[in-house]
């Protein structure tokens, strides 16, 4: 065999190289991530809205009786459940399984010198862990949202559905449900990355923003400012009664709440990005 | 505290290679906390295999994970043919790191393994399917590449990561004890490979506890030991710096008591030892030209019938034992 390499191909310049790099770390983190065993509890978790009101669908007929002729109820219901159990529960822990284990989870895995000895910016590795996390979790959770959804209004029968949405405010709801979705993501995702960054036992930071987010509702206007939660709080189409003990604060305006958190991940990643470059590999010290 | 010994690496023959073309190490310390990795290395590597030696625990990874940017220097700078490791994306284009990290994606074939690893370096899917089937190629796995790496045994997981590390066809390979875990044939094949290699004028930087495969295979050896750089350079000239292990050799030879008396008018000469047989003596010197020059006088002078003249302790492990201690060796 000859033993001088082949001449290394070009890689390109930087944007169109950036994109494929980053194309390279989704399906890699895909499969090895959300493809593989490792997944099950965070498609379980998922599942658990899902099969609630399937259950409540098939088996419940009584309790659904009020939902099935008042559509606007089921939308309360439905708006109580969203942010009660899907987004303070179900993508907050999922969120927290997900991206705490993008850097975490390679270092307890030992793995994460496959990454940091290819020739990628590591800004870059941050990027493209980060969407491959965004990527997995919205399409998980919005699943898991319109399969709630579906279970929901299943009981009503097709046409009054069909009115529902296409001729009354059906529609819109449902494409703010799925819109808060997916800030929820972005925003839990970016928060829980940094969190496995910085810290070498992330679960008891993550325990600490979940009782935070679950009391917003008794926090001070100011400090209720201070979490995700209260933004996408600002954003539900059907307003949520947060019981007799909220204190009630302004609601942020849809637009400062949407483009406030999308500033704020930015930031956050920018925090990601400087951690990771500075990080060594020295596996036997975590 | 032990004083650091600044020593570049073949003096005479790296003289005429380029700074960009050189692996250098300026001032480098590291310390974990308060532990000692390595402290204070000065080396200048030219191409072709340079192999680390020392105990378990001497530093060798901690320069290998310096050299590759997985760790940082707490003083001083390394640079790799005028890349710094602060560039990942320009740097590793020029450097593959075989590590001894025993840790695979989960579920990936070896073909996988490798074949990922160009794609997110951003090959296309095209000229990484034909860098990852040549790398394997070159390290024996075509056959067992569609196997899961979990179901790989030692070796074969050994010999996957030399071709990850050498897959993006780099100028420099850093190996951390590549020859772990292979059996014979596969160690003699990848001592081929890397000779191949080194002698296209890519630089081997290689870790082994393996001394006469190292001796064999090797250009220059870095003696080191507890973070310190303790010598280097090829076997040979370092040996001859080691003034105070005056070099052995052994002369047979049908007049030894004339010759060792002639011996023992000249300074350089340490101790002769005459066999019991009478036949030949072993030769203590500080200065090897100085005795072939002597021996040869002394042959004409003496009409000396000489049957042998071998030096005993000038191979990798006398000097390895000079350097770094009997009780250490083999660690």
């Amino acid at each position: 065999m000859n033993a001088s390499l082949a001449e290394t191909p070009s890689l390109g310049s930087s944007w169109p190289l950036w994109r494929r790099q980053i194309v390279g770390i989704l399906r890699l983190e895909i499969k090895k991530n959300f493809l593989s065993k490792r997944a099950l509890p965070m498609y379980l978790l998922a599942a658990i809205p899902v099969v609630i009101l399937m259950m409540l669908a098939v088996f419940d007929r009584g309790m659904q009786r009020g939902v099935r002729t008042n559509l606007s109820q089921a939308f309360i219901v439905f708006s109580n459940l969203h942010e009660g159990l899907i987004l303070r529960t179900v993508i907050f822990f999922g969120c927290a399984w997900i991206f705490m284990n993008l850097f975490r989870g390679e270092v307890v895995d030992k793995s994460l010198h496959y990454y940091f000895l290819s020739a990628v910016k590591r800004e870059v590795l941050v990027v493209g862990k980060y969407l491959s996390g965004l990527i997995a979790s919205c399409t998980l959770f919005l699943l898991t949202t319109i399969g709630a959804l579906f279970f929901l209004l299943l009981p009503r029968g097709l046409q009054a559905n069909l009115d529902y949405i296409f001729d009354g405010p059906g529609w819109a709801q449902i494409v703010d449900y799925l819109g808060i979705t997916i800030l929820a993501c972005i925003g839990y995702g970016a928060l829980f990355m940094v969190i496995g960054l910085f810290f070498r036992n992330p679960i008891i930071p993550a325990l600490l923003v979940y009782g935070w987010e679950w009391l917003n509702f008794l926090l001070p206007p100011m400090l209720k400012k201070i979490s995700i939660i209260h933004y996408l709080h600002s954003l539900v189409p059907v307003p949520v009664n947060e019981g007799p003990l909220a204190i009630i604060g302004e609601p942020t305006p849809s637009w400062i709440a949407i483009s406030g958190m999308l500033a704020v991940t930015a930031i956050v990643l920018g925090l990601a990005s400087v951690k990771i470059r500075r990080m060594e590999i020295q596996y036997g010290s975590e | 505290m032990e004083a650091a010994i600044n020593i570049p690496i073949n003096s005479t023959a790296q003289a005429s290679v380029a700074t960009e073309q050189m692996i250098i190490f300026e001032d480098v310390s590291k310390f974990y906390g308060e532990i000692l990795g390595v402290n204070r290395v000065n080396l200048s590597i030219a191409p072709g295999i340079t192999s680390l030696v020392g105990p378990n625990g001497s530093g060798k990874t901690t320069l290998m994970n310096l050299m590759t940017g997985l760790i940082q220097p707490t003083r001083g700078r390394v640079k790799v043919l005028d890349f710094s490791p602060s560039d990942p994306e320009v740097y590793f284009r020029h450097v593959g790191y075989c590590s001894q990290f025993d840790s695979f994606p989960a579920g990936h074939t070896g073909y996988e393994f490798i074949y990922s690893y160009l794609r997110v370096q951003g090959y296309g899917k095209k000229v990484a399917d034909q860098m990852t089937w040549q790398a394997l190629e070159r390290v024996g796995l075509t056959e067992p590449a569609k196997r899961k790496v979990a179901g790989y045994s030692k070796g074969m997981r050994q010999r996957v990561r030399l071709a990850q590390s050498i897959a993006h066809h780099p100028t420099v390979i850093v190996l951390d004890e590549p020859l772990n875990g292979l059996d014979p044939m596969a160690r003699a094949d990848a001592i081929r490979l890397f000779r191949e290699l080194a002698n296209s004028g890519l630089h081997l930087i290689i870790s082994s506890h393996i001394l006469h495969e190292v001796n064999a295979m090797s250009d220059r050896v870095i003696f080191i030991e507890s973070g310190y750089v303790k010598a280097a350079g090829d076997v040979e000239g370092v040996r001859n710096e080691l003034e105070e292990h005056p070099l052995q050799i052994l002369v047979r030879c049908d007049q030894p008591s004339t010759l060792a008396a002639r011996l023992f008018q000249e300074s350089h000469i340490v101790e002769v030892r005459i066999h019991d047989d009478r036949m030949g003596m072993f030769v203590k010197t500080r200065n090897t030209d100085m005795f072939y020059e002597l021996l040869h006088h002394a042959v004409l002078e003496y009409n000396l019938n000489i049957e042998t003249v071998a030096t005993v302790d000038n191979d990798l492990n006398a000097v390895y034992h000079y350097l770094i201690g009997a009780r250490q060796e083999g660690e």
